[in-house]
């Protein structure tokens, strides 16, 4: 079978569309009657308190590496007491949503893309459809809300629990003050800086969800497709979460001035 | 009390056929499934779908329940346009269609209760209401000794039978069976055609059955559900089911339509090859 670009492209385009379609339904879903609270909270619970182990790791240990790096590298020009701003500036405004969002995206992006591939390819979803509930509202919204809500707290838990890891690091191995170190924090971080960190897992959030969802919902070809389908969640999602992290942080740079 | 007030309020009335196909054409990257199909199942029939596999039988009872839409031509299902309805019109429509899939397409990570109970849960019904209507669906399959099970625990014989119990619980206008024997051995097929039967001689539901089983077909048409000794009988005289009609596909086109004498009665050649 011969490779045809047109027909790639517009397999690609087919794809966006229906990604598109996809999310513009589920926004609609969240905005009138009915809302699957219980989904909700259960998803809440499944996304956020489930990835909790994972984000505190990730945000402590890349918290205490990012001291040790940093003093490195600062300890050339005598700035080791500056540790604590590079540590706090770097894990609020970048690796805090960012690392959050691709732990996230790791485990469940694909939990989602395999979920929902299972139930397409075992019928479910024509099933759920059979029986009158509309798989976008029960399925995809409540997964996106839940997602979109809970990775807000959990890359506020990553950014404090990298700055613990920093402290620990810069009183332990570097011999800064405790307080020293959480006076510099305090005042190194400004107003945009914070809602920096808060806008970016807004979208990542979506991005995890939307796109877990979209490769979910799509799957066709039996247990070979779903494990295809949640292969190409992850991927997505993680490359696109880098990309709008790009883009974002060009924009609000832009509107902040920092 | 309450769901039969609703069930009440939702079966509408409606005028002529349950099911009408006015040549329906559909097709999947370039392969004709159905080529312009057309016909009629009247209100209280049991059409039997018969065919070949491959010639489009699911794909058109899929179409029946709007979960496909034709490329071309109308299609009308308890006296609506279902193919110039949008989906969340049809959601509606649907509450008023019960349906069991192949597989049975059960939620594996929900009970057998909250199978069956899924709709009912989904209009609001309140949990005493919701528990005696499971019970009574369940004792109609003949497994009320599952109700707290799960999917992954039954048996593929039971699972069809939990579908069929979920399908029948709101007592809806018109069920679809795809292929509810599918796979399982006879003693089993045998329990689920009689469970068909019932349903149809019972309460009368309008019907559409894809078999690919002949004996099953023609049990259908030839036995009926005795309430006096509540079990399934031959229909005395050798007769047939008045209300139990065929339809026979093969690679996308109707080659049938007609009553069981007539169906056994067929000049045509490929027809008596395939029921030889």
């Amino acid at each position: 079978m011969s490779f045809s670009p047109v027909l790639y492209t517009k397999r690609i385009l087919a794809s966006v569309q229906e990604y598109s379609l996809l999310s513009a339904r589920a926004f609609r879903s969240l905005a009138t009657p009915p809302i699957y609270w219980g989904d909700i909270f259960t998803q809440m619970d499944s996304i956020g308190f489930g990835s909790l182990p994972i984000v505190i790791l990730t945000g402590f240990f890349t918290g205490c590496v990012l001291a040790l790096q940093s003093a490195s590298a600062l300890q050339q020009f005598g700035a080791v007491s500056k540790t604590a701003s590079l540590v706090s500036l770097s894990m609020v405004k970048e690796l805090g949503p960012v690392l959050t969002g691709l732990m996230v995206s790791g485990r469940n992006a694909s939990g989602i893309a395999s979920e929902l591939g299972s139930m397409k390819v075992t019928e479910q979803i024509d099933a759920m459809r059979a029986l009158g509930t509309d798989p976008v509202r029960k399925l995809v919204a409540p997964r996106i809300f839940a997602t979109v809500f809970m990775l807000e707290f959990l890359s506020i838990l990553s950014a404090f629990m990298g700055i613990i890891g920093g402290w620990i690091v810069s009183v332990g191995l570097l011999g800064l003050k405790s307080s020293f170190y959480f006076h510099e924090t305090y005042f190194s971080l400004y107003f945009a800086d914070v809602w920096q960190g808060l806008t970016k897992p807004v979208f990542f959030g979506y991005i995890i969800a939307s796109v877990g969802c979209y490769f979910g919902i799509t799957t066709s070809g039996g247990t070979q497709g779903v494990g295809k389908s949640t292969t190409r969640a992850v991927v997505m999602s993680s490359v696109m979460i880098i990309i709008v992290d790009f883009l974002l942080t060009k924009l609000l740079i832009g509107i902040f001035g920092r | 009390m309450i769901i039969e007030e609703k069930n009440a309020a939702d079966s509408q009335h409606f005028e002529g056929p349950a099911i009408v196909f006015d040549d329906v054409c559909i097709g999947f990257e370039g392969n004709q499934v159905l080529d312009h199909v057309s016909f009629k199942v009247e209100q209280g029939e049991t059409r039997i779908l018969l065919g070949p596999a491959g010639g489009g039988k699911s794909v058109l009872l899929k179409l029946c329940d709007g979960l496909l839409r034709p490329d071309s031509g109308k299609i009308f299902v308890l006296g609506k346009e279902i193919t110039a309805m949008r989906e969340r019109d049809l959601f509606a429509l649907r509450h008023r269609i019960g349906m069991v899939f192949q597989e049975s397409a059960l939620f594996d990570s929900m009970s057998v209760e909250d199978n069956v109970a899924y709709l009912l849960h989904e209009e609001r019904v309140p949990e005493e209401e919701v528990r005696k209507r499971v019970e009574e669906a369940l004792a109609f399959v003949e497994l009320s000794a599952a109700i707290d099970k799960f999917p992954s625990e039954l048996s593929g014989g039971m699972r069809r039978r939990v579908s069929i119990a979920r399908a029948i619980i709101t007592q809806p206008d018109l069920i679809l069976y795809d292929s509810p024997t599918g796979g399982l051995d006879p003693i089993t097929s045998t329990t689920i055609i009689e469970l068909v039967i019932r349903q149809r001689d019972e309460i009368g539901t309008t019907s559409v059955m894809i078999t690919h089983r002949l004996q099953d077909a023609f049990m259908l048409a030839t036995h009926c559900y005795n309430s006096a000794s509540k079990k399934v009988e031959n229909i005395s005289g050798g007769g047939v089911d008045k209300t139990t009609k065929f339809l026979v596909l093969n690679e996308g086109k109707v080659v049938f339509d007609g009553t069981t004498q007539e169906l056994t009665h067929s000049d045509d050649p490929w027809i008596k090859d395939y029921l030889a």
